[in-house]
């Protein structure tokens, strides 16, 4: 049961960020990676929310390990990091890896603190 | 870029992909629970295997294929290895270790993540532009 819930989720998610990714940059003419940060800090933000609620262990496979698992990415961030750099975008590169991070990481923190906030 | 309406063979692929993915990243993180206050194991292996095969199949995609399959880059890359790889659970285990007082881990599954991700992604580019090279 817990795989079924992780695949429908994911089977939402993983296109969505195609989706955003595509908006983003038809309207953003950057170089700079900036559909991957805003699905990466959105996922984490709801990811925080959920974990700190806290929900059962369904919608936590189908929202948590499946929806934002799939709608967040790394593999997409590395490649992208590395993209930047080997085209002189050295500066991109490292600004897109540390907002990822940071702002990733507080994003979670945000989501955690709102949840608590209504619990 | 991006005027064009979204192809939902695309999209479905993507779908399929990313659900495939996703359960793979299931079954490691079920083998390689990490107890509270530890080094998230799975979940970085996971990160940094799907960065290195990000690396061998944009390379072979954009590269080395003359005219590679429409749908392979939706399907591995944005699908299964995008599905596979996460950011939402690394950011939250990041934070759950700063929670629990393990800063020092903290600090170093995050730089760690970041640094073996972009150097497993780097390191699958160049081994397969060697390997097409030859």
């Amino acid at each position: 049961m817990t795989a079924l819930l992780v695949v429908l989720g994911a089977a939402v998610g993983a296109p969505l960020r195609y989706v955003v990714d595509r908006a983003v940059r038809a309207r953003h003419e950057s170089m700079f990676p900036w559909g991957t940060l805003l699905v990466n800090v959105a996922g984490s933000a709801l990811l925080g929310f959920l974990v700190a609620l806290p929900v059962g262990p369904g919608w936590s496979a189908l929202l948590g390990s499946g929806f934002c698992g799939a709608l967040t990415t790394y593999s997409t961030l590395g490649y992208e990091t590395v993209r930047l750099a080997e085209q002189g975008a050295g500066r991109h590169a490292v600004a897109s890896a540390a907002a990822n991070v940071a702002l990733g990481l507080a994003a979670a923190s945000a989501g955690m603190l709102t949840a608590g906030a209504l619990a | 870029m991006g005027k064009e309406p979204v192809d939902v063979r695309v999209l479905a692929a993507i779908a399929a992909g990313g659900a495939a993915g996703a359960l793979a990243r299931l079954a490691a993180e079920s083998l390689l629970p990490a107890p509270r206050g530890a080094f998230p194991w799975a979940t970085f292996g996971v990160n940094v295997f799907g960065c290195a095969l990000i690396g061998v199949l944009m390379v072979l995609v954009t590269e080395v294929a003359a005219r590679a399959p429409r749908l392979a880059r939706p399907f591995l890359g944005v699908g299964v290895l995008g599905g596979f790889t996460t950011f939402s659970t690394y950011a939250v285990q990041a934070r759950d270790l700063l929670t629990a007082g393990a800063a020092t881990v903290a600090a170093a599954y995050l730089a760690g993540t970041l640094a073996a991700a972009v150097a497993a992604t780097w390191a699958g580019m160049r081994i397969t532009r060697a390997l097409a090279r030859r």
